[in-house]
């Protein structure tokens, strides 16, 4: 009875226009089936253009050594493993609203589950990239990520190192979502083969939707398959973060040793992975018109959870600063003293602003239901959170114990280019997503249109 | 790299080490090792060799030689004429490290930075390897064959004259009488821009006679050095570092320590050890030594420049310091002094008669250099020098600005240049030929009191380069006499009979040929004539210029050494470059900040030098280092810093006064591997007065400092076996850079260049940390070697994803290279950030000459590897496999030094078993000095520091 | 009105044929609310063997079907539990037993240490118990199904809803489900072949 009722009250504004059935397999098929708008072909060609970059960076850098990067000693690690955080946290939306929000019964994940997960895999996917090659021979980091002896040697992993932690628990992440997000296009997979004209693409969806009928029977276990899967996945993507924050926090270098991390983390990850869905989403539901089933109350239901993710990140930064004074240790007054005060000041101020500052204009409707305000902010607050990743990683490296090693990080355009060579490729997959497969889940749409009508008497 | 080495016809080999050397730089050690085969079986064939040379290990005989196993050969380094005895690790014929010889008088199983790199030297691909004539390739025949005709042409050789660096051979000293004597109008010149010449005028003035101090540091209490750098720079041997050090060292709160005054322009490595320093321009030095004298009551106490000046208090203490320790004090006058303050200096030491005691005098053969050069200069302007030979040496490049040697060389019909590089001078010869490096050719040579050396070959000439004596008897004798000969009959004609083959045996074993050093004499300064000159002297205003030697380059000879430009300096810590020291009020003074480019002005010749402030540097006063800006030089040392030597004039050699100083709108990039220099007030390098120390002997301990922290986990024992351990004393460490060059020579480590040093890559795996304490204006200065600690809980080891650095059985912290991935984890989390990862492939560019200096005891490292110091794991391993052969299982305490305790001058680097309650580095690590840094972090490391002490006059304190 | 049903309703007698190689009865209701009503009442009429197809999960359908919980969850947890297992073998065989070394002055295995892969193999292991288990038990992947010959199957995953009388079931005979469907205002009633 309770969803029933959140059904009720959120309702109105989660779909509009009281479409029928047909209207959405109509609509949401029809983006697949139709052809994309000439926006679509440009973008992929610029973003298709980035990728390339990246794949020529990555090139250069196996061939010729991380020293093309800026990475130098002290700082060991840069931009490489900054990426890595920065995409890893944003792959943690998906399956926050798809895992998360559906054990909570919140019924506005509907109509972006399946869009925030593709993200979500995206995400992974170029976060994967920097552990492997920041090792500069990515060929020797089969021995890192799998339990397989060096030849030469026979050792084995050390699972003591974070590191081993983080190669577990970001291939689960990746291989658990995958499943997820499969596992929920299946029946929308069935519709598109049964709408199919062509017979390759008959072909090919009936084999990707696996022969699925919609039987009563499959429905059973399949509902009861997702809430596992949710179950599931809801430890690990927090799990997820934590470990990650572990490669910091594990450490005995002033601003990594910090037992605020995991959750400080976490909420960062969700923030800035909620951030980058209202990016994306405002475009998609701009150019593929989707505004009947995104509506303003998902976008603003974003926001709020965005604001309150950027309350626990600024907190945060204030109980780091704290603690750094209350525990008296000479190292960790300096390394906070030395963020916000030292050579990298530039880098720690953009971060606060992006990251606390700005988004407190949620506390105002207008600006939280206002399309390109929330646009603007989101982007700022990625730019934010990149810089988090940044000022944790280079500040503390580049001054820590001994002064006569502190050292100053200066990033090469291959940094800049590899960098922007990850956004090329995030924005490529997606791009090839929103072509090729249903964008948003008819099934459960269908689904809450039915749970709807059912009280509100009319029929669809 | 063969094509690029014309393999010059030699012998069939008949003698224990491969001749065919010298045709094997383009290949592997593995062909060298056949040829040697092919050499021993050829042994029969003499008839076609020339004579056997033998040349005799100081450990084993050769017969003993087990291929893989290192040998050790006695031999001798001569710097700025002095000579230095050495032992020579070599690999299968190959020389790869230089060691001090124990027994040398003056190195005592030390050696410095450039003795360490000397090596890197022999392997130079830059180096001559042809004879050249007129910039075409010739050969030895050819110029025999030209030499034959032109100087036989030559009656008394009145337009001859040979221009040589520093003699300190006797074999040289015979054969240039030979010369002399064929060709008696003829001229030999000396000249060395790093010269005695000051001391030796201030010898002169105060005895009337050539001698040379030798000073005993073991013996003095009180010491004040005048400008001179006696440790490091000023010192061409690391005899005095020893004896200095061995004073410093104390045992416990009841041991005693000598006191050191310095006052100098330059923040010296000298100044660093003071216990009191008074910084002023050179210039003004001897107006101090005037009022030190008066001070001390040899000059009548008259008008006194420092009499309303803080610095007299200063002054009193110290005349009043000197006094008390009469006998057992010393006062030491720097190279760049004039005349008269080294001669002040010899009254003041004969006043408190200190003379005989920490400071003797024996004669010696030099005679002023400038003087002679300027005169050659003269004539050579004149056109009255028709044949120059030029033996070894760059005057070209060094000569004073004012003589224009290179413009009047080329008045010289015929210029025969001999050098190990064909350099600036070299390219101006008509004749260049190759001369061989001192590891590849027989000779010998004297150390500072005389003492005398054979220097014996480790390899056959690489590019078949002559001696000088070689040269020599071609030129006058027209014959082709081997070094061999010369040298050994040299010294047979003093050991006449039956035991003069003995004799040459033992000498060529032990490295030091007894009772050779120069008699001492006993000399009564002259006061009067030292007053008048005292009283002569006015100081200069302005701004001055100092020059002095680079810890580098040295007077440039070192140019192309990438291990030595790469070597931070010690104080600037600077690498590739010298740049103009300030200290910060004049550079405020001139608006002026690091790397900006000023163009120094004086004497009507100006220079352009970028700017670096060093604290501690005297004001109105700029240091520059000679020996950069090479024109003439291989591809290392190529477009390395700038040439100073264009304002250093035969009037000014040494100090310019009334310099003036422009700014220009340029910057110039500056490479350094330490870019703070305040320890920000943690407690790495823990300092006290030997006062507090009596007072409180545990304060190197802070009273809240756990040793036992809580772990987690149970700690892991380590007291079975041999658990290795270092403890260095910070007491002792002068700061010098031979350690890092050991280190670097013993462990293949690669040389990155100023662009990777500038992004902070540089591979050093012991590094000087040098921290500046006080006033910017006038600071203390500490340095601290920090290699790996070899913690027992190892940050580095827990975050390894792959294990690839673990820990062994006797608590080392071992690198597994194959097994490295690269993650440059261990690295962030090393809180001593020793770590060090080869960022690119740093051997690309290594010929195959250089690869014959690796070690082949050590793994050359693959770009994405992380290396770090393994206490030299490779030593360990040899003494342990050794004592196994010998049937010990136990190690004799000392039996195993590591690279940089080997060579360390000052003996500050002890390492062994601490598992052994008897063992040095046990005892060292039981005094109340001893302490670990970060110790809060309980990563528990086995290297510890002995805490500093200064000894402050109380007066002053 | 497809000729498939005329040809029931004209002859009987070859009905029989029919039947032997029937998959069931079809018909299509246009509501969740419809197909609800049909299957209870058609239950009633004692057709044990009922199946619905249908665009998303209908509340409620399976109580109206009498359709037991799904036992997945017990897949699940053995996996789960199978994946824990499995990490601690991995870690403690390899870094106890195999190849011991000391490492940072740690113990060779220790619980503290293992936690974050135990439980991620665990996760890992789980979920594809969870979606390999749920396909298995539902018979895919099957990419021919005789329900796919219904006329107007393409509508069961769009905006219709299927109702199949399988052969199966108690007192089953084409024509009478056929009519019964169609009473139940079932539309598009056909009988599909098996």
């Amino acid at each position: 009875m309770a969803d029933l009722a959140i059904a009720q009250e959120l309702n109105p504004a989660l779909v509009l226009g009281k479409p029928g059935y047909a209207d959405v397999t109509r609509k949401v098929a029809g983006i697949v089936e139709g052809r994309m708008p000439r926006v679509w072909y440009i973008a992929i060609a610029c973003t298709g253009t980035l990728t390339l970059a990246l794949a020529a960076m990555l090139a250069y850098l196996v061939t010729t050594g991380i020293g093309v990067w800026g990475n130098n000693s002290p700082v060991g690690w840069a931009w490489d493993i900054t990426n890595f955080v920065f995409w890893i946290g944003i792959g943690h939306a998906g399956t926050l609203i798809s895992a998360i929000l559906f054990l909570f019964r919140q019924r506005w994940r509907t109509s972006i589950n399946r869009f925030a997960e593709a993200m979500t895999l995206f995400a992974v996917a170029c976060a994967g990239i920097f552990p492997l090659f920041h090792t500069g021979r990515p060929w020797r980091a089969v021995y890192w990520l799998f339990p397989v002896p060096n030849p030469a040697l026979h050792i084995w992993q050390n699972f003591r190192s974070p590191l081993i932690w983080d190669v577990f628990a970001v291939s689960t992440y990746a291989t658990v979502s995958a499943l997820f997000w499969y596992t929920g296009l299946v029946p929308d997979l069935a519709t598109l083969r049964d709408r199919a004209k062509t017979r390759g693409r008959k072909i090919v969806l009936g084999l990707l939707s696996l022969g699925w009928r919609g039987s009563a029977r499959h429905w059973r276990h399949y509902e009861l398959a997702y809430l596992l899967l949710a179950g599931l996945s809801t430890p690990l993507v927090l799990s997820v973060h934590t470990i990650v924050s572990f490669d910091f926090a594990v450490s005995v270098i002033p601003g990594w040793h910090t037992t605020i991390f995991p959750p400080y983390f976490v909420a960062g990850a969700i923030f800035s992975g909620f951030a980058m869905v209202v990016t994306l989403m405002v475009i998609a539901r701009q150019v593929f018109n989707l505004k009947q089933f995104v509506t303003m109350k998902h976008l603003e239901n974003m926001n709020k959870v965005m604001l309150a993710t950027g309350l626990i990140v600024g907190f945060a930064y204030a109980t780091e600063f704290f603690i750094a004074w209350y525990s008296g240790n000479r190292y960790e007054r300096f390394v906070f003293l030395n963020r916000a005060f030292g050579p990298y000041w530039w880098a720690y101020w953009t971060m606060v602003c992006c990251n606390v500052f700005i988004p407190q204009l949620f506390w105002l409707k207008r600006v939280r239901t206002s399309v390109p305000a929330m646009f603007v902010i989101s982007i700022l607050i990625n730019v934010g959170m990149w810089f988090e990743r940044f000022v944790i990683i280079v500040t503390s490296l580049s001054r820590d114990y001994l002064p006569s090693s502190w050292g100053y990080f200066r990033p090469t355009p291959v940094d800049m280019l590899t960098l922007a060579g990850s956004f090329g490729l995030f924005l490529t997959l997606f791009l090839l997503f929103v072509r090729f497969l249903p964008m948003i889940s008819m099934t459960e749409v269908k689904g809450m249109i039915a749970a709807d009508s059912a009280h509100s008497g009319d029929r669809p | 790299m063969s094509e690029r080495n014309p393999c010059n016809p030699v012998s069939l080999p008949g003698d224990e080490f491969p001749e065919g050397a010298s045709v094997l730089d383009a290949t592997s050690r593995r062909t060298l090792l056949k040829l040697m085969g092919a050499s021993l079986g050829l042994a029969g064939l003499t008839a076609c060799s020339r004579p056997v040379e033998n040349i005799l290990p100081a450990a084993k005989g050769v017969e003993d030689q087990i291929p893989g196993n290192p040998l050790f050969y006695a031999t001798a380094m001569s710097l700025g004429g002095v000579a230095t005895g050495l032992l020579v690790e070599a690999h299968d014929g190959r020389p790869t490290k230089i060691e001090g010889n124990p027994d040398h008088p003056f190195s005592r199983g030390a050696a410095s930075a450039f003795h360490q790199a000397s090596v890197l030297g022999l392997y130079d691909p830059d180096r001559s390897r042809e004879v050249m004539h007129e910039g075409q390739p010739s050969a030895w025949d050819e110029f025999a064959a030209f030499a034959k005709g032109h100087f036989s042409a030559m009656a008394a050789g009145e337009r001859l004259r040979f221009l040589s660096q520093t003699v300190n051979s006797p074999s040289l000293e015979a054969v240039r009488a030979q010369a002399l004597n064929r060709f008696p109008q003829a001229k030999w010149i000396e000249y060395e821009p790093i010269s005695e010449d000051e001391a030796l005028a201030g010898a002169e003035l105060a005895f009337g006679r050539a001698v040379r101090p030798i000073y005993h540091f073991d013996k003095a209490d009180a010491i004040l050095s005048l400008d001179s750098d006696f440790l490091a720079l000023d010192s061409q041997t690391v005899g005095y570092t020893k004896d200095f050090a061995a004073r410093r060292r104390v045992a416990s709160e009841k041991d005693t320590m000598n006191r050191l005054y310095i006052v100098e322009s330059q923040f010296s490595v000298t100044g660093a050890m003071a216990d009191h320093r008074l910084r002023m321009r050179s210039g003004d030095v001897p107006e101090f030594v005037a009022d030190l004298a008066r001070e001390l009551g040899l000059l009548p106490a008259g008008l006194n420049v420092l009499n309303n000046d803080p610095r007299r208090r200063w002054l009193a203490a110290l005349a009043r310091d000197l006094k008390k320790n009469a006998g057992r004090s010393l006062v030491v006058a720097g190279p760049r002094q004039p005349a008269a303050v080294h001669a002040a200096a010899h009254w003041i030491n004969q006043a408190l008669g200190n003379a005989g005691k920490t400071v003797t005098y024996v004669e010696t053969p030099r005679r002023p250099q400038i003087a002679a050069l300027k005169e050659l200069a003269a004539e050579m302007a004149a056109g009255r020098v028709e044949t120059l030979v030029i033996l070894g040496g760059n005057p070209a490049y060094d000569a004073p600005a004012d003589l224009e040697f290179s413009r009047f060389v080329k008045k010289v019909a015929v210029t025969i240049h001999l050098g190990v590089e064909r350099n600036e001078t070299g390219v101006l010869a008509k004749w260049h030929l190759p001369e061989a490096h001192y590891l590849e050719c027989w000779g010998d040579a004297r150390a500072l009191d005389g003492t005398a050396s054979i220097q014996q070959p480790l390899i056959q000439p690489l590019y078949g380069g002559r001696t000088a004596v070689e040269t020599l008897a071609l030129i006058s004798g027209h014959k082709d006499q081997r070094a061999y000969d010369i040298v050994r009959n040299c010294w047979l004609a003093q050991w006449p009979g039956a035991h003069g083959e003995k004799t040459w045996r033992k000498c060529l074993h032990d490295g030091v040929i007894p009772l050779t050093a120069s008699p001492r004499v006993e000399a009564a300064p002259d006061a009067k004539r030292i007053a008048a000159a005292l009283a002569a002297r006015r100081t200069a205003t302005g701004i001055e210029v100092n020059f002095y030697p680079s810890a580098s380059t040295w007077d440039g000879r070192f140019a192309n050494n990438g291990w030595l430009q790469e070597a931070p300096d010690p104080m600037t810590k600077l690498t590739w470059d010298n740049a103009a020291l300030l200290s910060p009020a004049t550079a405020r003074q001139f608006g002026v900040a690091n790397g900006e480019v000023i163009s120094i002005a004086a004497g009507g010749r100006e220079i352009e030098m970028p700017v670096w402030i060093q604290p501690g540097h005297a004001d109105q006063s700029i240091s520059l280092a000679l020996g950069y800006g090479r024109t003439a030089c291989g591809h290392v040392g190529h477009g390395a810093g700038h040439d100073t030597y264009a304002l250093r004039t035969s009037a000014a050699p040494h100090v310019v006064a009334g310099a003036s100083v422009t700014r220009t709108d340029r910057t110039y990039k500056l490479a350094t591997t330490q870019e703070h220099h305040s320890m920000e007030g943690r407690p790495l390098v823990r300092e006290a007065s030997l006062d507090t120390y009596r007072k409180q002997p545990a304060f190197a301990h802070k009273p809240d400092e756990k040793t036992n922290l809580f772990q987690l986990f149970p700690r892991f024992s380590y007291d079975q076996g041999n658990q290795w351990g270092m403890a260095i004393d910070l007491n002792a460490c002068i700061g010098c850079n031979a350690c890092v060059l050991a280190c670097q020579a013993e462990n293949n480590i690669p040389i990155v260049g100023k662009e990777q040093v500038m992004r902070g890559r540089e591979m050093h795996w012991i590094r000087l940390d040098r921290y500046y304490g006080g006033p910017e204006e006038d600071p203390r200065a500490v340095t601290q070697p920090v290699a790996c600690q070899q913690c027992e809980n190892a940050p580095c080891e827990s975050v390894c994803p792959v294990a690839a650095t673990n820990h062994s059985p006797e608590g080392l912290n071992d690198m597994a290279y194959n097994r490295c991935v690269g993650t440059r984890y261990c690295a962030n989390n090393c809180p001593y950030k020793v770590r060090r990862f080869n960022f690119l492939d740093y051997h690309k560019d290594v010929q195959e000459v250089e690869k014959m200096a690796f070690n082949p005891d050590v793994t050359v490292r693959m770009r994405g590897v992380m290396e770090k110091c393994t206490y030299c794991v490779q030593r360990i391993q040899e003494k342990k496999i050794q004592a196994q052969a010998e049937g010990r299982r136990a190690l004799r305490d000392g039996k195993i030094l590591t690279a940089c305790q080997q060579t360390c001058p000052a003996d500050a680097i002890v390492f062994g078993n601490i598992n052994d309650p008897q063992s040095r580095v046990t005892q060292l690590k039981k005094q109340n000095r001893d302490y670990t840094i970060l110790t809060e972090l309980n990563t528990r490391p086995r290297t510890s520091y002995l805490a500093k002490l200064r000894n402050p006059n109380p007066e002053l304190a | 009105m497809s000729h498939l049903e005329d040809s029931i309703l004209e002859q009987p007698g070859s009905s029989a044929a029919q039947e032997l190689a029937a998959y069931g009865a079809v018909a299509e209701f246009d509501s969740p609310e419809n197909l609800l009503e049909a299957i209870r009442s058609a239950r009633e009429r004692g057709y044990s063997r009922l199946d619905a197809f249908t665009p998303f999960p209908v509340h409620g359908i399976d109580e109206a079907l009498g359709e037991k919980r799904s036992r997945l969850g017990w897949i699940v947890l053995i996996a789960g539990l199978a994946g824990a297992f499995a990490a601690f073998m991995l870690i403690w065989w390899t870094g106890a037993v195999d190849y011991p070394l000391v490492v940072a002055g740690k113990p060779l295995f220790a619980f503290e240490f293992s936690v974050p892969v135990i439980f991620e193999l665990a996760v890992l292991f789980a979920s594809f118990g969870a979606v390999i288990g749920m396909f298995l038990f539902n018979g895919l992947p099957r990419l021919y199904h005789p329900v796919f010959q219904h006329s107007r199957f393409e509508r069961a995953t769009d905006d219709r809803f299927l109702l199949a009388i399988e052969a199966d079931s108690d007192c089953f005979d084409a024509g009478g489900a056929a009519e019964v469907l169609r009473a139940l205002g079932g539309e598009h009633v056909e009988v599909i072949a098996e």
